[in-house]
């Protein structure tokens, strides 16, 4: 029914010098509704790059499944925002999301999610000469010009200085509104995670799983400090053993 | 300016290798080192019989085919061993072997094996240059960014995009360096190669002079071999540099 399932029974690594195995994910399971801001929040190391990696296609060896409905055939499985940039330095910003987009992109589309973004002015710029807060910016316009369903976004504003991240995040949201999809943000950081999602999943230490699922329905301007506080304490009590987030 | 004061620098330095040619030539007056200014004469007597330019032409062709092969060769197979640990452990001694057999070993044997023709003469300047571009750009290819690989499979880039715009401009300074050095060997190789089994080219032609003693034709032949490479750096390589490398 739902159109993203992702379903991992077990993920797990052996280092090359022992026989020692590492299971970093086990029966970890969750459905994304349509069009839904989901985060993810977890202790560090807890393998949320490896289930994203998972999602993203870049890492088959697990067992369970992942399942996302395609639209149209010409539609990517997903889009991904690294923890860092990751563009190509030797092409400029236009030539790096043309490339990602595949061969049936449209320009004004790209032109008009760059603007979106602030960065109207950088088309033919060369990433060298952006500072960290645009190049993270450009990755998320490249994540939004592919023509995917889901985005998978790895803590793409962490190094940033909070005044600047908190601008990532209103234009991150407004970029979403007008262009929306399925997003899984992976932070552990649960202010922006309460500022940003409709949900939040919280993942237990390895190996992994879902040990709370939590809604938020109240619109985000009114997402006040005071507000939020009044939530983490609801949480709490309601739900004592995530206590350790809180 | 800089330019001009570089220019101003090399002109000043040539011009003084050639008056200590000139005073060690007056000075020695043997046939044994000729004055500059009758190699000078030589070379125009050379070019105007249109000898040398058929000769410094097949000369060319073979060092552009050689080059060319070589590079791509080694390229594929230096980027397979770089991003393959266990190939390349096996044919590690594979090519320390190669990296070590003498030129000319490889020259006598091509020329044994397949007869004294063209394409054993390609073989075998190819066979000596292969293993050198193969060491630099594995290398590089040990050195590629992994998350840009991995971005490119995250977008599905697929082969033929992610080798042209996420590994080659990666690998581009190594094959800038393994194509400046493959050139200045395959100058030195190629004449020898010519020189023992191909009755035309550069090679060739230096024996003859040697034969005939003719020192003033060896060393004019030597000074257009000299601005050919000149030629070479700066029309060709020093803009190609420059292109590639404009995003910096």
């Amino acid at each position: 029914m739902h159109p993203i399932v992702v379903d991992i029974k077990k993920k797990h690594f052996t280092s090359n010098s022992s026989d020692h195995i590492f299971t970093a994910i086990e029966n970890l399971k969750f459905e994304l509704l349509e069009n839904e801001f989901t985060c993810i929040i977890g202790p560090s190391g807890c393998g949320k790059t490896t289930l994203l990696n998972a999602i993203a296609g870049l890492d088959n060896d697990f067992d369970g499944s992942i399942n996302i409905k395609k639209a149209n055939p010409s539609e990517h499985h997903s889009s991904y925002v690294f923890q860092t940039p990751r563009l190509l330095p030797w092409r400029t910003v236009m030539e790096n999301i043309q490339l990602a987009a595949g061969a049936n992109h449209s320009v004004p589309f790209i032109i008009n999610t760059l603007q979106h973004l602030g960065l109207g002015n950088n088309l033919n710029s060369y990433p060298h000469h952006l500072s960290l807060g645009m190049q993270r910016r450009v990755a998320i316009a490249r994540a939004f010009s592919v023509q995917s369903r889901l985005l998978l976004m790895d803590e793409p504003f962490v190094s940033l200085d909070p005044p600047t991240a908190k601008k990532a995040r209103e234009l991150l949201l407004n970029l979403w509104r007008e262009k929306p999809r399925n997003i899984l943000f992976v932070t552990h950081d649960l202010n922006e995670a309460f500022e940003l999602a409709d949900r939040i999943l919280f993942l237990s230490d390895s190996p992994s799983h879902v040990i709370a699922d939590v809604k938020i329905t109240s619109p985000r301007p009114e997402r006040t400090p005071q507000f939020l506080d009044n939530f983490k304490n609801k949480l709490s009590i309601k739900q004592p053993h995530i206590h350790q987030f809180l | 300016m800089m330019l001009r004061s570089s220019l101003f620098n090399s002109t000043l330095s040539l011009g003084l290798l050639l008056v200590l040619w000139q005073l060690a030539a007056l000075s020695l007056n043997s046939p044994a080192l000729p004055s500059p200014l009758l190699v000078l004469s030589t070379l125009n007597q050379a070019i105007q019989s249109a000898e040398l330019l058929h000769h410094l032409g097949i000369t060319l062709l073979r060092l552009a085919t050689s080059f060319f092969l070589a590079m791509i060769l080694g390229t594929a197979i230096g980027l397979i061993l770089g991003r393959h640990h266990k190939l390349n452990t096996f044919f590690d001694s594979w090519l320390i072997i190669l990296l070590n057999i003498p030129a000319l070993v490889t020259i006598i044997l091509c020329y044994i094996w397949f007869g004294l023709i063209e394409t054993a003469a390609i073989l075998a300047v190819v066979i000596n240059k292969l293993p050198n571009v193969i060491v630099t750009i594995r290398e590089g290819a040990r050195n590629l960014d992994d998350p840009l690989i991995e971005m490119a499979k995250a977008y599905h880039f697929g082969r033929y995009k992610t080798l042209v715009h996420v590994i080659l401009p990666q690998l581009y300074p190594y094959m800038m360096a393994s194509a400046r050095t493959g050139l200045a060997l395959i100058w030195k190789i190629i004449l020898v190669v010519e020189m023992l089994g191909r009755s035309d080219g550069m090679g060739y032609q230096i024996h003859l002079f040697f034969q005939l003693f003719d020192i003033a034709s060896i060393m004019a032949y030597t000074v257009s071999f000299i601005v050919i490479i000149q030629l070479i750096e700066t029309a060709l390589l020093k803009p190609l540099d420059k292109k590639t490398q404009r995003w910096k």
